[in-house]
């Protein structure tokens, strides 16, 4: 599944090639057997080497709740809402989209202007009733070749897969 | 002392035993913040108060709310609501309206006097207000002490801010190097306490993680402030922990009369 929101912000940057460079996530939400199943609030970012946050790529929240109460638990993504949430005004556009189900999911961003370096893409997930986990796969930005790393969740995040191409 | 004028009369039994009545010794006092950390636009936290021995379990006596203060993000003044006393606690919430950093407290500046009256030994605990009046003229030996104490914790819907954070420059303070709301295990965070707003070097400081029931040792830590008033704990576990540092001496503001200075808050850790 493929956001054109993503692309379609950055597309006034496009002129030299590594703001055109693509980043993919490949990302799996479980399909729990639990009595109370609730979709993971998921947020994605890009981190330095020492954990300090870059960029918020995407929150997947409950964005439909009236007078956005969905937002009361973002702060459950620990992480990232200390790192990146915390300071950010939400819903923000191309960032903000609603919960997926179980199964495969495939993004693409457009990072934009990173400063040439090595990066880590993180994914953090929590869920109502459930627990919070947190996957990081590392990338260099920006890319000269097509080049994947992944990493491998154990209870509320599946296989992930991070993909550069110039 | 008013919010704490029920734990006190339990200290007073005591005093007779005990040759330094030092109230920090009697009992915990505690504010439990249900949550320190917070998103959305209209978050709420709901406040444990008690007084008791161990953290952070209702036992012995609920705290009174009279004292309680809340300042919001930009130093203006918010209130509690919904506030009950039980048999052994009392709960209030607090609103958490705007974007920023909240400060709850229990500020209390009282005195205890001590002194003969016909040759009978008298006790007078009360306002300092009330001095005056008080204590007999013709009593003899009379001692007086001041106790300046300060509870309070922190509360932050979205970014941290530092607006609460400032100190008065009255009694014993705790001046954040480290936020207070931004605390996680493994990590080192830093604190200064001040004494009339200046460093308060050499004052032993207890960290007491909370949930004693459930293992054998307090799991207790003390700390001591170096010459800027500085102390640093790396945090072991995730959890709440309740922090108490005070001072006898520097200047009373009632004439003739001693000082104790003490400061408690409580300290949410997440982990990593």
């Amino acid at each position: 599944m493929r956001l054109p929101v993503y692309t379609a912000a950055l597309t006034g940057l496009m002129a030299s090639p590594a703001l055109a460079a693509d980043l993919e996530l490949s990302l799996e939400i479980p399909r729990l057997t639990v009595a109370e199943y609730h979709r993971p609030y998921v947020s994605v970012w890009i981190e330095n080497p020492d954990k300090t946050a870059v960029k918020t790529l995407a929150v997947w929240y409950n964005v439909k709740l009236k007078n956005n109460e969905g937002q009361k638990w973002l702060k459950d993504m620990r992480q990232w809402w200390r790192r990146a949430g915390r300071d950010m005004s939400l819903p923000a556009d191309g960032v903000s989209a609603a919960t997926r189900a179980p199964g495969k999911h495939q993004v693409v961003f457009k990072p934009g202007a990173l400063p040439a370096g090595q990066y880590n893409l993180v994914v953090e997930a929590a869920r109502e009733v459930g627990g919070v986990e947190v996957l990081r796969a590392p990338f260099q930005w920006p890319p000269k070749a097509r080049v994947s790393s992944s990493a491998k969740g154990a209870s509320e995040l599946g296989a992930m897969s991070v993909t550069v191409k110039p | 002392m008013i919010s704490l004028r029920r734990g006190a009369i339990a200290a007073v039994s005591l005093m007779a035993v005990l040759a330094v009545p030092v109230a920090a010794n009697a009992h915990r006092q505690w504010l439990l913040p249900s949550a320190t950390v917070l998103s959305g636009n209209d978050p709420w936290i709901t406040v444990d108060a008690a007084v008791s021995n161990d953290l952070f379990y209702f036992d012995h006596m609920p705290m009174r709310l009279d004292g309680i203060t809340v300042m919001g993000p930009d130093g203006s003044k918010g209130e509690i609501k919904n506030g009950a006393t039980g048999k052994y606690r009392s709960t209030f919430d607090v609103q958490l309206d705007k974007p920023g950093t909240y400060k709850i407290a229990n500020v209390s500046d009282g005195l205890m006097a001590s002194y003969k009256l016909n040759g009978e030994a008298k006790r007078w605990r009360g306002p300092l207000a009330d001095l005056a009046t008080a204590i007999p003229k013709d009593a003899t030996e009379v001692k007086l002490t001041q106790s300046q104490r300060r509870l309070e914790i922190f509360a932050t819907r979205g970014s941290p801010t530092k607006e609460v954070l400032k100190v008065t420059g009255q009694g014993l303070e705790l001046e954040p190097v480290t936020h207070p709301n931004d605390l996680v295990s493994g990590e080192a965070a830093t604190f200064k306490l001040l004494l009339d707003g200046k460093p308060a070097a050499g004052v032993e400081v207890e960290v007491v993680p909370g949930g004693n029931r459930y293992r054998n040792g307090t799991g207790e830590m003390k700390l001591t402030t170096d010459a800027q008033g500085a102390f640093t704990i790396t945090w072991p576990n995730p959890g709440m922990y309740w922090l108490e540092a005070s001072v006898r001496g520097g200047k009373a503001t009632v004439p003739n009369a001693e000082r104790n200075a003490s400061y408690v808050t409580t300290l949410e850790v997440l982990p990593d």
